[in-house]
């Protein structure tokens, strides 16, 4: 099928994962090259929201939960983790929900959640506040860091130095957004999306799509992943969505800004904003110079090219986020790939 | 009803004006000794902890002794499948097995927690009755502390176990060969998901229960049969590819694994998928990984699939000389990929 050399970037840290873990490119053509997309939301955290959340979780007044995987993210100086060791009350939650309990019973403190992730994960987290606001739960607010994927994507595309020819759209996103918000992008930029899944054969179907329409010189958006996602996506999460966040620019690590890049509470909701509520602002914070991830997030470089991978930065002394979150590049390859 | 929903008919907690441990219990007066002879003795007494030594003198043995220590610090205390008693008997006895013993003497040193609740204690001395009963090993010696509340959790084990090594057998990692099989008498992950599943506020309703188990019924018939085993390893913490990772470092050997040969349950695949978790390095309790020449394999699987505990026994994997140091797994859509060894703790406190 394939007759000349093509470049896809899958979005999701998650299937980045799975191609690395079952040696996916093994099974492809040499003419197919596959690169990594920055769709690890604990890889984009800006170093100042960590950094915020450590402040916080200092304070005593304030038990800071979040998911696991952002507990060893450094910020500009060390992570929650470390925070957790000097006394900070840090825990660790599933789900967003978890925290909401977590208030309830610690009516003398503050409870933060950190949240973080894509469009997936945004929903319950707006569920949550929600739920605090009907049962008035007033010791509950949130760091909010949630971003969204089409922006992202469309800056990708619109870099000079974009060598992707096609993408393999974030299947669970999808599953809550449904597939509209992609139709203007592949417009635009005359490229192939497909909304793909994690399997192994979720993947390798996503890229046959691809290329088939790589090859047929056809852009658009299609749907490979339709067990879990229809066009219109999931109307009550996305209303539930519009009614407590609202779009907004922001930094993406690494990245640099990406407008309309994530979401901030509505107003009938930004009382439980924590930022507002202790009076923090954040400032951009100076990165580790050495850690490269703003090149693996874009795709620019794999892991591998870079002199700090698994020399200086390992998942036990991380330099950067995507080596120490599981949906990082630089973990996977760590994992799997590091002795090809 | 024990933990696991199970009717098992127990026996009842001998009378005492104290229904949770105080400090008084650890200070070697009156109440240690109350202690002692109310709850411990009466249930693991034998010749050795009946004489009221502080040290247990043993017969002379002859051939090659082995020793080995463990804590245990579980979190959960009680679990779906057993308690902090099942683990810290059975794991010793594991232990001992893995050098190639067969397991004989424990000490049991306990250190408690201010405000255990009687009732807990009990249920953990009955668990290392039962479980050193069906081992067939004794309790020859132990120690009591408590600590005041806040200073522990609950209960800490610490355990020594001695065992007599099996005339011919040579077991060490450095022993591992290029053309060995590594064969598992069952499914892995059991343990660990049942320990997360027992947590607090995870709401995972897996049904797993932990594997603990002594192997060293099934591996005496083992070892009665065939000598040429390289190497025994228990795959707990860091689960079945940190210990075989363990084993091509000593060794200097490469593995291969086979992924469609891997036996997983399903509730632990479930909850490993929902968890983001890899069955592989999730602990194990009632395991044993067994290395030996291929030749012999077919003849031990046979011995092992004939007791309850190693009924699921197969080949998982082969050693190479390609890949020195490395593990490696066939995939189950036909790749290849590394097992890597993991860094830093999946789960803490998982024994």
């Amino acid at each position: 099928m394939v007759t000349s050399e093509h470049t896809l970037m899958e979005i999701c840290g998650g299937q980045t994962h799975t191609i690395m873990r079952y040696s996916l490119q093994e099974l492809l053509p040499e003419e197919i090259t596959l690169i990594h997309g920055p769709g690890c939301p604990v890889c984009v955290t800006p170093a100042e929201n960590i950094d915020a959340a450590i402040t916080l979780a200092a304070d005593p007044r304030v038990i800071l939960v979040s998911f696991g995987d952002m507990l060893r993210v450094p910020g500009s100086r060390d992570d929650l983790l470390s925070a957790k060791a000097r006394g900070g009350d840090v825990r660790m939650v599933y789900s967003p929900m978890d925290a909401l309990e977590i208030a309830r019973k610690n009516p003398h403190k503050e409870t933060i959640f950190f949240g973080v992730g894509f469009e997936t994960t945004a929903p319950a987290v707006a569920l949550t506040i929600r739920q605090a606001h009907m049962r008035a739960i007033v010791n509950f607010s949130v760091l909010v860091s949630h971003v969204r994927v089409p922006p992202a994507m469309e800056f990708l595309l619109s870099s000079s130095t974009s060598r992707v020819e096609g993408f393999l759209a974030a299947g669970h996103v999808c599953t809550v957004m449904g597939t509209g918000e992609y139709l203007p992008i592949a417009e635009k930029y005359r490229v192939p999306i497909v909304v793909t899944g994690f399997e192994p054969v979720d993947i390798l179907m996503g890229i046959r799509e691809s290329i088939r329409m790589l090859e047929e010189e056809r852009h658009g958006v299609v749907n490979a992943y339709s067990r879990a996602v229809r066009p219109e996506g999931n109307p009550a999460a996305k209303q539930l969505l519009g009614e407590v966040f609202e779009v907004v620019d922001c930094r993406w690590r690494g990245i640099g800004w990406i407008p309309l890049g994530g979401f901030m509470l509505t107003e009938a909701y930004r009382d439980f904003d924590a930022m507002i509520r202790f009076g923090l602002h954040t400032e951009q914070s100076d990165e580790n110079i050495v850690c490269l991830a703003g090149e693996i997030l874009t795709g620019r470089m794999i892991p591998t090219e870079c002199p700090a991978f698994s020399v200086r930065c390992t998942p036990e002394k991380p330099l950067g986020a995507p080596m120490v979150s599981p949906e990082g590049a630089c973990a996977a390859y760590f994992r799997y790939g590091r002795h090809r | 009803m024990n933990d696991s929903g199970e009717f098992a008919p127990q026996c009842p907690i001998p009378r005492s004006e104290y229904e949770h441990v105080v400090l008084a219990h650890g200070g070697g007066g009156r109440l240690t000794r109350q202690l002692v002879e109310k709850m411990i003795l009466p249930r693991l007494g034998n010749e050795f902890l009946d004489r009221d030594h502080d040290g247990a003198v043993l017969p002379p043995q002859e051939g090659e002794m082995a020793m080995t220590t463990d804590s245990f610090v579980v979190d959960p205390i009680f679990f779906p499948g057993g308690d902090i008693g099942d683990l810290a008997l059975n794991g010793t006895v594991n232990d001992l097995v893995s050098c190639g013993a067969e397991p004989m003497y424990i000490s049991l040193s306990l250190i408690l927690e201010e405000g255990l609740a009687m009732e807990d204690l009990w249920k953990i001395i009955l668990s290392i009755e039962r479980a050193s009963s069906t081992a067939g090993v004794m309790v020859v010696t132990g120690d009591t502390k408590v600590v005041e509340r806040g200073k522990g959790d609950r209960i800490f084990i610490n355990t020594t176990g001695i065992g007599s090594v099996v005339p011919g057998l040579r077991i060490s990692p450095r022993h591992c060969t290029p053309g060995d099989v590594v064969l598992i008498n069952g499914s892995i992950g059991d343990h660990g998901i049942a320990i997360l599943s027992a947590r607090d506020g995870l709401g995972l309703e897996a049904g797993v229960k932990s594997d603990t188990l002594a192997l060293n019924r099934m591996m005496s018939v083992v070892f009665r049969h065939r000598k040429e085993i390289h190497v025994l390893r228990d795959p707990t913490r860091g689960g079945v590819a940190g210990t075989l990772n363990e084993i091509c470092l000593a060794s200097g050997t490469g593995i291969l694994l086979d992924e469609n040969e891997l036996p997983v349950k399903d509730g632990v695949r479930g909850a490993c998928e929902l968890l983001g978790l890899d069955p592989l390095y999730v602990a194990n309790e009632g395991k044993m990984l067994v290395i030996l020449p291929e030749a012999h394999a077919e003849e031990v699987l046979s011995i092992m699939r004939d007791h309850e505990e190693g009924m699921e026994s197969r080949i998982i994997g082969r050693v190479t000389e390609d890949h020195p140091g490395m593990v490696r797994m066939h995939t189950a859509i036909g790749t290849t990929r590394i097992i890597d060894m993991i860094s830093g703790e999946q789960l803490p406190r998982i024994c």
